[in-house]
Order: C-alpha cells, then sequence, then structure tokens
C-alpha cells in the first residue's frame, strides 16, 4: 500500500515494465476451496447473497471505413458535455533508424508545441487552454497520435484546429531544440533512478541491447535529428490508410459521421505503413549486476521473452500470471512479500503484446544484504510454476478473478471504444474480448500446467540486479558467475566523459 | 463560458446523493450513478501520518498496511486460539525489546534467548494465520484497483467492484475497521522498511524532500516522515497499533462514500445493519501544536552524485483560511499547462530547466503547510539559477497585477476540472468523502466554484505580498558533485 508523499517523488521516475494486462466478468460467485480444519471458523462471508449482476451490453462505437483506408469509430456518451477524440497513426519509436533513437519522441513533442502554417504552437495553447481544452501529439512504439479534448460547445474551433494540426504542421527549429532538451534531461539523470535502471538494463537483456523494442536515446542519436526528419515522418505517416480516429462524447452520430466524412473523405491515400520484421533470440541465462552506491536496496529483475496475444495458449497464460502474480492471493506475493517479508513490491508476468513478445519478468525490491535470498525466493517460484502444478483453489480463485472482474474491462464507453481501436490497429478481431472470456472459463489445470512447462524455462532467463555492492552480503555470486554491466552514459560526440 | 448541463449541476447531484450519519457516528453517503453494474467506495479516516505519536513516525502507515491482515473472522483458523498466541508474542516482543535497548548491562546470551522466544512464539501464532485472506476474498469476489494510502492528513482505503458485491463489501469493510486483528504485524513492518528503503533511502529526490520538510517545520508533525523514520519503524509493537486505531478509527472519524449503480434506498439500510455494528468511541481530541511562524531562511544542500534539483517553500495557512482559493489561482497561473508562468519563462524562454512548477498544500492542507516551487535543471544549469528565475517570477506576482486572461482561464479550468471529475465513480467517492470529511458537507464540491469566482487579482497580489518573504522561505538543493571514484572490478559501472 501506498504513501503520498506528492507527485513531487514520482517526477523523474520512469514508469515499470508494462504489465501484462490481466482481464476480467461476471460468473457465479465462486467458492473456493478452502483446507477445512478442525475447528474452522464460520466463513459469514460465504451466506452472503450475491444476487445476479444487472444486465448491461456495452454499447459498441459505430465502425466506418472511408473509401480511403481510415477507420473511424464513434462512441457517443452522453454523461458529460465534452468530446474527447483521438487520431492514432501508424509508425511509431520501434520503426525509426538506430542511428536517430529518440525521432518519434521528438516528433511527438515538436509537432504540437511548433502548431500549423496558420497558428503557431504558443498562439494555439493560449487558445486552448482558455477554453480548457486540450490538443496533443505524442510518439509511442507503434504509433503517433493526436489526442483532443473540449466542451462540446466548443467542438468546432477545436476539431478545427486538429485538423489543421494534421494537415499543415509547421516543425521550428526553437521546438525542436526545446524537445531535445527534454530528452537531453531525461538522459543525464537515467541513473538516478535505481529501479528505472533495472527496469532498463531488464529489458535490454530480454531483448537484446540493439533491439527497436529496447533501445534508448542517446545524446547523438538525438542530435542527429533534423527539421527534415521530423518532416519526411510526417509525410511518410500521415495517409489516410495507416490513420484510425475514434470519437467519444456528447455528440450525435450521424452528424459527427458526416463531419468527419466532409474532413477525412478528400485525403488520398497512400502507401501503407510497414513495421519490420525483428527477431528475437532468448536472452544470455546468467547474472547481471549495477553497483550504485548511494542504494540499501536492490532492484531485482528475473526476465526472458514472452508470448503474443494471438498465441492459442495465451488464455491459459493468463490463468498462470493470475496463479503466479495476479494479487494478494498469488504466489509470488503469499511468498517473498508477506511470507518472507523480503520485498515491499513485488511482481511478475509472462508478458502478452499484440504484435510482438512481450516480456517475461519478476521484479521485487529488497534489502542489500537480502539481495540473495530474495532472487532465490524468486527463483523458486518460476520454477515452482513447473514443478507445482496449481491446486483446485488456485486455479478457482485465479479464473474467479479474472471472471468476476471482467466488467471492468467495458464500464465506461471510453474503454470501450479504446479497446476497439486498438485490436483494429493490431488486426485483432472485434470480439477479442468475448472470446478471451470464453477462453479463460475453458482453461483447465492441466492446461496451466501444460503452458508453464512449455513456455516457462529458467535456462533462458537472464538476472539482473542494481544495488550496492558494498552492502550486499552473500555476495551475489552466489547465483553465479556475475557479468557487470557498464551503464556509463556516453557523452555527447565531442565532450568528454564525466 | 460553461454552460453546465442539468445533469451536471449540484441539484442533480442532491437527488441522486444521500447523506446518512449513523448512531455511532459514522457518515455515509450514496450516489446513483447507474452508467455500468459496478461500483467504488471510499473510505476516509480522519486521521494520518501527522497523528503519529511521538517516537513512533510511521504509524499511521503502518496500521493501514495491517487493514489488509484480517479480522476476527477473516484470515484466522481459530481466533480464539490465534488471540492468545498473538498475546504471547507482545509479551515475548517487550521482553525481547528491553534487552535489546538497555544501555548498560545487556546480556547477549539473555538477548539472544529472547529473541528466539519471540521468534518461537511469532511461529506459534502464524499456525492460525490464513496469509492475506481479506484482499483474497475481495479479489475473487472481482474487486479491482484494491488500495489504500497514508497521508499526514487522511487515511484512505478504495477498491471497485461489481455492483451485486454491495453487501459482501460492506461486510468486508466493517469488519476491518470494527475488530482488525494485528497478525503477522512483524514481517509486515520489514515490507514497510522495504517500503521506505524504495521511496527515501534509494531515491534522490525522496532523501531530499524528507529533508526538506524536515527542516521547513520544527513543531508541527509535518516536518515527520510519513512513512517514518527507520529507528522508530523498527520498534512499533503491535500493541501500539491497536491502540492506534482504537483512538483513531471511531465511527465518528470516518467518512464512507459510495458511488455507481447502485439504489441508496436499497443500499443505506444494508450499509447501515454492518456499519452500525462499529462500536461508536469519543472523536480524537483534536491537534494543538501549531507551527510557530518561521522568521528565517533555512536551507538544505546535498552535495552528491546525482543529478542537480531546486525546490523551495512558503509557509501557508490550513484549506479553511479565507485565501485558499488564492493559492489554487496562483498554482493554475504558475503550474497549468504549457501558457503556464514557469514553464514559460524558465523552460521555454529562459531554457534553463526541463521542469518548473508551484504546488499549494505540501505535504497537507489539513493543517498549514506549504505552497511549494521547484524546477528540474536542464543539463549544465544549477539550482541557483532556478532559484534566481523562481524568484523572479514570486517578484512578479508581488510588483504587478496577473492579466485577465490569467484570472479568467484559472476559473474556466476549475468548473471545467469540477465537471470533467464528475464521470468517475472512484473520483467522486474521494471528493464526496474528503468533501464531506473537511466541510461537513459534500456540497462543499460544487460551492467551491463560488470561492473560486470570487477571486481577483488584488487577491493574488496581496497573498503573493504575504508569504512570499525571504523569512517565511525554506529550500532544498541537490548540488552534482563527481562520483569518488572506487576501482573495484566486479561492480563495473559507474
Amino acid at each position: 500500500m501506498k504513501i503520498s508523499l506528492n507527485n513531487l517523488t514520482a517526477v523523474l521516475s520512469i514508469a515499470l515494465v508494462a504489465p501484462f494486462v490481466t482481464a476480467q466478468t461476471t460468473a457465479k460467485p465462486a467458492e473456493a476451496a478452502k483446507p477445512a480444519t478442525a475447528g474452522a471458523p464460520a466463513q459469514p462471508w460465504k451466506k452472503i447473497p450475491i444476487p445476479p449482476l444487472h444486465a448491461f451490453k456495452p454499447e459498441q462505437p459505430k465502425r466506418i471505413e472511408l473509401a480511403n483506408g481510415l477507420v473511424i469509430f464513434l462512441q457517443e456518451d452522453h454523461e458529460l458535455p465534452f468530446v474527447n477524440g483521438a487520431i492514432m497513426i501508424r509508425g511509431g519509436s520501434r520503426d525509426e533508424p538506430a542511428n536517430k533513437v529518440g525521432l518519434v519522441d521528438i516528433y511527438g513533442q515538436t509537432w504540437r508545441t511548433s502548431g500549423t502554417a496558420t497558428i503557431d504552437g504558443d498562439k494555439l495553447d493560449d487558445k486552448l487552454e482558455s477554453k480548457a481544452a486540450s490538443i496533443e501529439t505524442s510518439g509511442g512504439s507503434a504509433s503517433t497520435s493526436i489526442h483532443w479534448s473540449s466542451l462540446k460547445e466548443d467542438f468546432d474551433t477545436v476539431f478545427a484546429h486538429t485538423m489543421d494540426l494534421l494537415l499543415n504542421p509547421s516543425f521550428n527549429q526553437d521546438k525542436l531544440d526545446l524537445a531535445k532538451q527534454q530528452i537531453a534531461t531525461g538522459i543525464s539523470r537515467r541513473n538516478d533512478d535505481a529501479s528505472g535502471i533495472a527496469v532498463r538494463e531488464a529489458i535490454k537483456l530480454a531483448y537484446g541491447a540493439d533491439n527497436p523494442y529496447s533501445r534508448r536515446p542517446e545524446y547523438a542519436t538525438i542530435g542527429s535529428v533534423t527539421i527534415d526528419d521530423l518532416k519526411a515522418w510526417h509525410a511518410r505517416t500521415v495517409v489516410p490508410n495507416n490513420i484510425i480516429v475514434g470519437i467519444s462524447g456528447d455528440f450525435d452520430s450521424a452528424a459527427m459521421e458526416a463531419r468527419l466524412r466532409a474532413a477525412f473523405e478528400p485525403l488520398p491515400r497512400g502507401e501503407e505503413f510497414k513495421t519490420a520484421n525483428v527477431t528475437f533470440t532468448d536472452p544470455k541465462h546468467g547474472v547481471y549486476f549495477v553497483n550504485k552506491d548511494d542504494v540499501n536496496q536492490s532492484n531485482v529483475l528475473i526476465v526472458g521473452l514472452g508470448t503474443e496475444r494471438s498465441n492459442p495458449d495465451y488464455y491459459a497464460l493468463s490463468v498462470m500470471n493470475e496463479i503466479f502474480s495476479g494479487g494478494f492471493g498469488s504466489r509470488v506475493m503469499q511468498n517473498v512479500r508477506t511470507k518472507l517479508g523480503l520485498a515491499y513490491s513485488v511482481s511478475g508476468a509472462y508478458g502478452a503484446s499484440y504484435d510482438h513478445p512481450g516480456v517475461f519478468y519478476v521484479i521485487a525490491a529488497t534489502k542489500s544484504p537480502s539481495t540473495v535470498a530474495a532472487t532465490q525466493a524468486m527463483l523458486d517460484e518460476v520454477n515452482r510454476l513447473k514443478t507445482d502444478p496449481p491446486t483446485a483453489a488456485e486455479l478457482s480463485k485465479a479464473k474467479d478473478q479474472v471472471l468476476n472482474s471482467f466488467i471492468f474491462n467495458y464500464d465506461s464507453p471510453e474503454k470501450t471504444l479504446n479497446e476497439q481501436m486498438t485490436l483494429a490497429f493490431y488486426g485483432y478481431p472485434s470480439d477479442f474480448l468475448e472470446k478471451y472470456k470464453t477462453g479463460i472459463e475453458k482453461v483447465t489445470a492441466a492446461d496451466v500446467s501444460r503452458v508453464a512447462n512449455k513456455y516457462v524455462d529458467p535456462s533462458k532467463l537472464a538476472i539482473i540486479a542494481v544495488g550496492n555492492q558494498s552492502e550486499i552480503t552473500p555476495k551475489l555470486d552466489t547465483l553465479g558467475a556475475v557479468t557487470p554491466i557498464d551503464i556509463t552514459i556516453p557523452p555527447p560526440p565531442g565532450k568528454p566523459a564525466e | 463560458m460553461l454552460c453546465t448541463a442539468q445533469a451536471q449541476d449540484l441539484a442533480s447531484f442532491e437527488k441522486r446523493t444521500t447523506v446518512k450519519v449513523l448512531p455511532n457516528g459514522l457518515t455515509l453517503i450514496v450516489s446513483e450513478r447507474p452508467e455500468a453494474p459496478v461500483f467504488s467506495f471510499y473510505t476516509l479516516v480522519d486521521a494520518g501520518s501527522a497523528d503519529d505519536p511521538q517516537g513512533d513516525s510511521g504509524l499511521a502507515h503502518m496500521f493501514e498496511h495491517m487493514a489488509f491482515k484480517g479480522t476476527q473472522e477473516i484470515g484466522t483458523t481459530n481466533y480464539p486460539a490465534e488471540k492468545v498466541a498473538l498475546a504471547k508474542v507482545e509479551i515475548a516482543y517487550a521482553a525481547y525489546d528491553a534487552e535489546l535497548r538497555k544501555r548498560v548491562g545487556q546480556n547477549p546470551e539473555r538477548l539472544a534467548s529472547l529473541k528466539k522466544a519471540f521468534q518461537d512464539a511469532q511461529t506459534d501464532a502464524q499456525k492460525f494465520v490464513i496469509p492475506n485472506q481479506f484482499s483474497l476474498i475481495a479479489e475473487q469476489h472481482g474487486a479491482v484497483g484494491i488500495n489504500a494510502s497514508t497521508a499526514e492528513d487522511s487515511t484512505q482505503y478504495f477498491w471497485s467492484m461489481p455492483s451485486n458485491r454491495l453487501e459482501l463489501w460492506a461486510y468486508l469493510e466493517s469488519q476491518r475497521i470494527a475488530q482488525p486483528v494485528q497478525r503477522e504485524f512483524y514481517k509486515e513492518r520489514d515490507v514497510v522498511q522495504e517500503e521506505r528503503r524504495m521511496r527515501i533511502d534509494s531515491s534522490p529526490t525522496g532523501r531530499m524532500v524528507e529533508e526538506f520538510l524536515a527542516t521547513a517545520y520544527v513543531a508541527h508533525p509535518y516536518g515527520r516522515s510519513g512513512v517514518g523514520w527507520e529507528s522508530e519503524i523498527s520498534q512499533v509493537t503491535a500493541t501500539e497499533a491497536e491502540a492506534f486505531h482504537k483512538k483513531y478509527y471511531v465511527p465518528s472519524n470516518i467518512v464512507i462514500a459510495v458511488v455507481g449503480d447502485i439504489k441508496a434506498s436499497e443500499a443505506m439500510p444494508i450499509l447501515e445493519r454492518y456499519f452500525s455494528r462499529i462500536p461508536a468511541g469519543p472523536k480524537p481530541e483534536p491537534m494543538t501544536t501549531v507551527e510557530p511562524r518561521q522568521f528565517a531562511e533555512k536551507s538544505v544542500v546535498i552535495r552528491e552524485a546525482t543529478q542537480p534539483f531546486y525546490i523551495e517553500g512558503y509557509h501557508r495557512p490550513d484549506y479553511r483560511d479565507p485565501d485558499d482559493s488564492v493559492y489554487d489561482a496562483i498554482t493554475d497561473i504558475f503550474s497549468n499547462g504549457r501558457t503556464a508562468r514557469l514553464y514559460r519563462s524558465l523552460v521555454r524562454d529562459q531554457q534553463i530547466a526541463a521542469t518548473a512548477e508551484g504546488f499549494s498544500g505540501f505535504p497537507g492542507d489539513k493543517y498549514p503547510g506549504l505552497f511549494a516551487v521547484y524546477a528540474v535543471p536542464l543539463p549544465g544549469h544549477t539550482p541557483e539559477e532556478m532559484r534566481t528565475a523562481i524568484h523572479k517570477e514570486l517578484d512578479r506576482l508581488k510588483t504587478e497585477d496577473i492579466t485577465d486572461e490569467e484570472l479568467a482561464r484559472f476559473k474556466t479550468r476549475a468548473k471545467a476540472d469540477l465537471l470533467r471529475g464528475l464521470a468517475d465513480n472512484e473520483g467522486l467517492a474521494h471528493q464526496l468523502a474528503e468533501y464531506q470529511t473537511r466541510y461537513g458537507d459534500w456540497r462543499q464540491l460544487f460551492r467551491e466554484l463560488d470561492k473560486i469566482n470570487a477571486v481577483t487579482k488584488a487577491d493574488v497580489r496581496r497573498v503573493a505580498n504575504k508569504i512570499f518573504v525571504e523569512g517565511n522561505r525554506t529550500s532544498a538543493r541537490i548540488e552534482y558533485v563527481a562520483p569518488q571514484k572506487t576501482p573495484k572490478s566486479t561492480g563495473g559501472a559507474e
């Protein structure tokens, strides 16, 4: 459980490994098989009635495909007088050249801050913020995007600016420099945060240091990004057949459709964006270490390659993940935190991404002297996935947890819209969520054992610890030969190392 | 200007929001939002780290962890026997602790045997534990976002669930408020120490903020680390946690808000049935310590091999101050978006900082907190440059009126933010519980806009002149110092 210290302490921290998103609905109330103890208490909660859940079928967004290939999703939501929109464009940081890593991030920042040929970014800030509205651009791993939001009465104005930004961006040198400074600051500070180092280096170990999903910007790679690069990226990606538009809020779909057709239909079809094929190899098994002498806690990660959601074993792996680390009842939580008291935060998952392998990871932070003990406890849990099939109680608990909370996958129109946009973006069927639910319902203990044995291979996992070597006893080499990792930040070209 | 739709104004909320104060003093709020068959709750206990007893910093937070350890009915195979075993743990711990703390004449053999007796007692008590059963029941019934947080001012518990589990939730929540059991306390203390290492000891900004607050306050508990000092966490006992619960977790000190697909007419009787069982107790006496007026600037300078940082803070009155909304105006004008003064000055124009913001009510606002401003220097720039640039902006607030546009933007955004927050069970439950606690009436959430609309340019200037003065300032900075190289082969990196 957390303690509030305001956002300040989070200012410089780096987000954790994106956890395997667990999806979840309502099934019958589950009566977990519990060990019958002599003189067991009454368990009064089992007598509490669970009435049937109110019938609820989320309204699916209306899908419109234009002749030029652009896809639109419209999701009416009349609770509040706002309209929110998103434009997703294929192509992201995984597609940028290796010598210009950071390009897409810089593009995402500079696009909006520069503004357009008719209104510069600063003036646009004034105009939007006076209406409590926003238009923001950003660069991600697989896509870039524009998000906007306004009161419904300001929709016309804000949408017009959004289209202007989409079609007539100006990309100015001063804003490019500003974006580079932001990223340079991140580079200069990246070794101050122990868990950030651990996550970054673990992803490099899992995917390989030069993999498009693990590489990080350096002073040299951002230094080489030019205005022409941004313009070229924009010209290459912003074509209607690479775009998905989603709008939710207080509007009439028929009128909105007409509006969007008028805006997007004139765009000429362009070249379809293809992401390059990437080869993934398992990490080199071993123990890796980064020394950081201003900490009294080690961040430990065990990592390997995960899978894709299209894998037919995704359902069984999802249930395995729940048993392994899905909440307080899970094995790592029960053992590493509750039983052994070795960590405050501990989690893990056999990760699944939409169109490339996710990361299999187990992560914990433990006091320096218990680094080896905690790592061993984490490894034991990984091994136990193979040796200890789920008990009936574990299986029913895991499935109940997923199924009873399934409603939270679509309890707001915005979630339903986002889900459909994501599925469309990655070419997944629109009923993926329903299939997922059915798939989970069918998973048996034998399925979980089978996938644990098929996918979990400790010889294909790397262990990394970031900690204070002088305090770590017993030494890390108790776990095997230790390979130190050099995290020295390469200085900007032409500058001496610190 | 905003035209607030009928469905989002105070009148419409009054129709679907019901408040009930139970005979034991506990306040329940039910707000109907039948958009999807789910609900969220927010239990707000009006006690936080500021209420930690002297010498026991971190106790409020420690208890918050313990609130997930189960009750007399949940998490145990045999409570009567466990109760006896837990009492023995406390006796064994007290004996061990007494020997451990002896300044003169400590007997190592006796200490070792007392330690073993303490460990054995824990092992005995552990036999009755069904670990994490409380959270497990919630998870199994579809709860998501199970969590809690301890702030200086309050402690809060929250999650969301399918709406057909309302009664089950009422059972669980009333159980842990009424009869929590301090089982596995000493292992959880280790977990909390790890949390401290993560948030404070091993984080440059965590360390800096802890020093900053400890320096800014000399008398009021806002200066103590909320997670607790390491030595104090290491000695708190289950007995003390129980006493904290008895004193502060009385129904009259608790507000619970439930928002979602529930009907007050059906839900209220259920909630009443469960929450009425919690025994009443006297409302804890109010805190009497008031931070004395600061009369000289105080500074913390940390020299270490981490990147530079600058923060400063000025004491301000608590949230009941008539100028409360003026501080919100200054926060908005200083920090909100790319039109904000600190962004435009330090980030965009001078290009010396990556981020710069001001914010109010740190580390709390139930008691006089700080208006704080921080900046993250760009590579090659120093904390001193941040300080100079921040002071320039503070001086501007004192000597020039803010613009009409800035004032209008603050008011427009405040209204829109309020509206945007209403379509979210979790956020709404939080707001209702908080306003009910702070003002005795959740309606203040909507009435706050009247205070915001009344803010004038002269108010901003007056308040700026009142608090942004040297003698009222505390600052902290990290100055980068190149690391001492220790040539060691295995460690590798620097």
